[in-house]
C-alpha cells in the first residue's frame, strides 16, 4: 500500500457513519451547494446587495447628513455626469491619462527589467524578493515616505536631483507636476509585478524557435522582435489588464499624498467621489458617479475575462 | 583572441550587474530612507542636504510614536480585525474553494473574481449607510466584514489551485470507503493543503492590514486601525520626520516580513492564479 492510500485507507474507515442518517445523507448529497453557500451567502450580502444600493441610490438625490428622504430624480444624476458637470469631466480625463500613463511607464520598465533578468546569475531569489516588497508594503507607509521625499524644499528626492545636474521641482506640491509625482509612486509600486508576470511568462518560451533562427542566421534582435514579443504578448497582455483595473480604481496613494489637491489636480474620478459622498454626503450623486466607475472597470475586466479563455491558462 | 573573449565576458557581467544595481536601487532606497529616518535625530531629519550613511542614531522617533499616540490600541484594532478577516475568511472561503476545485464551478469562481474587480469605493456608499443605521460604524464586525472583501477572494482564488492538486484518486477511495464529502474535505483534502492555508492566511492577513479604503470611513475612535491614525499623524506631525517613519517602519515592518514567509505566492495571489510561479 502506498502512503498516499494507506491515509485514505485510515481516516475513512474509521468515519463512514456520517453518510448515514437523514441529515448526513441528505448533506452528502447536495454537498457541491453547502459547501459554497456561506460564500454565495456572504458574496450576495457584501457585494450584490450593496450594488443594486448603489444603482438605485443613483437615482435619487439626497444628502445623509440632511434629515430629508431621499428624492426619486430619475437619470437626472447621470444627465449631470454626463453633461452638467466639467469638474467630473475633469477627473474622468485625469484618471485615464493616470491610467495610461502608469500602464505605459510599468510596461516599459517593466519588461525591460524581466528580459535583462530572464537568465541564471547570482542574486536572482534576492532580486524577485526585493520585487515584492514595494506590492505588499502598507499604503499609508508608502505614501508618507513619498510626501517627506519628495518635500520641495527638505525633500531628499530634489537633493538627488541637483546631485545629477537637473532643477530641483515642486513634486506633490504643485498642479503641474503632482499628477506625474503620483503616477511616478504608481509606477516604484507595480513595476515589478509587470515584471514579474513577464519573467513568468519568459521562463515557459519553448527553445525550439529559437534554435531555428539561429540556423537560419537570424540576429538576436530580429529573433527578439519576431519570436519573444510576440510568444510574450499573452503574458503581457494579461500583466497590462490586470493593472489597468487597479489603476482605474486607484485611491489610497492619491488619498494620502495629496487628497486630490493642489487645486485639484490630483482629483480622480475615486477622489471626487469619496469627497461628494463623505465630505458633502452627496449620496445620490455620488452614487451615480460610483456606478460609473463600476462600468468602465468591468469593461476592462470583461476583456480580461475574454483574453484568458482564449489564451488558456 | 583567448584574452579578448574572457575581457568582453567580463566586461558584460559587470555590465549586467551595473544595470540590475540601476533597476533595483529606487525600491530598496524607498525603504531605507524610510528605516534611516525613522532613527535620525529630528535635526538631521530634516538637514538639507540628506546624510545617507553618516548621522546619529536615536530611537526617539520610535519612542514618541508609543508615548504621543495610543499606538498599542491601534496596533490592537489592526490585529483584531486583520485576525477576524483570515479567519471567517477561511472558515467561509476554504469550503468555497473546494468546492470550485472539485465540481468545476468555473461560474461560481468567476462571480467571486468579480468581487476583486469591482472598485471598492463602490460598495462604500451602501455600506457606510447600513452600517450608521445598524449603529455598527466604529465597531470591528463592520470593519472585518468590510475587510473580506479583500481577504475573501484572495483565499478562494489561491486555494482553488491548491485543491485542484490534490489527487483526485485519494478523495475517490476516501469516498468509496463510506466518507462523506465533508469528512473527505476534512480529513483528506484539508491536510494535504495545508501549506497553502498558510499562505493564503498570510496574504489574507497583510492585504486586511494595508486597507486604507474601507477603514477611513468605517472606522471611528474606538476602532481605528494602524493606516488610519499613520494617516491622522501627517497633519500633526508635518515637520516631525523622524515619528513619522518609525511610524511608517512600525505599520509596514511586520507585513513585510509575512510576506516574505509566503513569496512564492505572492503574485499568484495578486493575479488570481493567473501567473503561477
Amino acid at each position: 500500500m502506498t502512503p498516499r492510500q494507506d491515509v485514505a485507507a485510515t481516516v475513512t474507515s474509521a468515519h463512514h457513519v456520517e453518510r448515514n442518517g437523514r441529515l448526513g445523507g441528505w448533506a452528502h448529497r447536495h454537498a457541491r451547494w453547502l459547501f459554497p453557500a456561506p460564500a454565495i451567502f456572504l458574496v450576495v450580502a457584501i457585494i450584490a446587495y450593496p450594488i443594486a444600493y448603489t444603482v438605485w441610490m443613483s437615482l435619487q438625490e439626497w444628502y445623509a447628513s440632511s434629515l430629508t428622504a431621499p428624492k426619486f430624480i430619475g437619470l437626472a444624476n447621470y444627465e449631470k455626469i454626463a453633461v452638467g458637470d466639467p469638474r467630473f469631466r475633469e477627473a474622468v480625463v485625469r484618471t485615464v491619462y493616470f491610467t495610461v500613463l502608469v500602464l505605459v511607464g510599468e510596461t516599459v520598465l517593466g519588461v525591460a527589467m524581466a528580459l535583462l533578468f530572464n537568465r541564471e546569475f547570482w542574486g536572482r531569489g534576492l532580486l524577485r524578493t526585493l520585487a515584492i516588497l514595494p506590492m505588499v508594503a502598507t499604503p499609508t507607509a508608502i505614501g508618507l515616505v513619498f510626501v517627506m521625499m519628495y518635500h520641495p524644499t527638505l525633500g531628499v528626492a530634489n537633493y538627488l536631483l541637483t546631485v545629477i545636474g537637473l532643477s530641483p521641482f515642486k513634486w506633490t506640491y504643485s498642479s503641474q507636476t503632482a499628477l506625474y509625482a503620483l503616477a511616478l509612486v504608481d509606477v516604484w509600486q507595480w513595476t515589478p509585478l509587470i515584471m514579474l508576470i513577464a519573467l513568468a511568462g519568459l521562463a515557459s518560451l519553448p527553445r525550439e524557435p529559437y534554435e531555428a533562427a539561429h540556423i537560419d542566421g537570424a540576429s538576436t534582435l530580429r529573433a527578439f522582435w519576431h519570436i519573444t514579443l510576440p510568444l510574450l504578448r499573452p503574458a503581457i497582455v494579461v500583466a497590462i489588464l490586470f493593472r489597468a483595473i487597479d489603476a482605474l480604481k486607484t485611491f489610497d496613494i492619491i488619498y494620502i499624498i495629496t487628497q486630490g489637491g493642489p487645486a485639484n489636480a490630483t482629483e480622480t474620478i475615486n477622489i471626487l467621489l469619496f469627497n461628494q459622498a463623505f465630505s458633502y454626503f452627496n449620496m445620490g450623486y455620488a452614487s451615480s458617479m460610483a456606478v460609473a466607475l463600476f462600468t468602465v472597470v468591468m469593461g476592462v475586466s470583461l476583456i480580461l475575462i475574454k483574453v484568458r479563455r482564449t489564451t488558456a491558462w | 583572441m583567448v584574452m579578448r573573449g574572457w575581457r568582453r565576458r567580463w566586461l558584460g557581467t559587470a555590465g549586467f550587474y551595473a544595470l540590475a544595481v540601476l533597476f533595483m536601487l529606487p525600491t530598496v532606497f524607498v525603504f531605507y530612507w524610510m528605516v534611516t529616518l525613522s532613527i535620525k535625530p529630528q535635526v538631521e531629519a530634516t538637514a538639507y542636504p540628506p546624510s545617507f550613511v553618516r548621522f546619529s542614531v536615536t530611537t526617539a522617533g520610535y519612542r514618541e510614536v508609543f508615548t504621543k499616540y495610543p499606538f498599542l490600541l491601534y496596533t490592537w484594532n489592526s490585529l483584531v480585525v486583520a485576525v477576524g478577516c483570515t479567519g471567517l475568511g477561511l472558515a467561509v472561503g476554504l469550503p468555497a474553494a473546494y468546492s470550485i476545485a472539485r465540481w468545476r464551478q468555473r461560474r461560481l469562481a468567476l462571480a467571486i473574481l468579480v468581487a476583486r474587480i469591482i472598485p471598492g469605493i463602490s460598495y462604500l456608499i451602501p455600506w457606510y449607510i447600513f452600517f450608521r443605521n445598524l449603529r455598527m460604524v466604529d465597531t470591528y464586525g463592520a470593519l472585518i466584514l468590510t475587510h473580506l472583501i479583500v481577504g475573501l477572494p484572495i483565499i478562494i482564488w489561491v486555494m482553488i489551485g491548491f485543491f485542484e492538486d490534490v489527487p483526485a484518486d485519494l478523495e475517490d477511495a476516501a469516498l468509496i470507503d463510506g466518507c462523506s464529502y465533508f469528512g473527505t474535505f476534512w480529513r483528506v483534502a484539508l491536510p494535504l493543503v495545508k501549506p497553502g492555508v498558510m499562505a493564503t492566511a498570510i496574504l489574507s492577513f497583510v492585504f486586511s492590514w494595508n486597507n486604507f479604503l474601507f477603514s477611513v470611513i468605517l472606522a471611528g475612535r474606538q476602532t481605528r486601525t494602524l493606516p488610519i491614525a499613520v494617516f491622522n499623524m501627517i497633519s500633526y506631525e508635518e515637520i516631525n520626520w523622524g515619528t513619522l517613519a518609525a511610524a511608517a517602519t512600525l505599520i509596514t515592518l511586520p507585513v513585510l516580513v509575512l510576506a516574505l514567509l509566503v513569496q512564492r505566492h505572492i503574485v499568484s495571489g495578486l493575479t488570481f492564479g493567473a501567473v503561477k510561479q
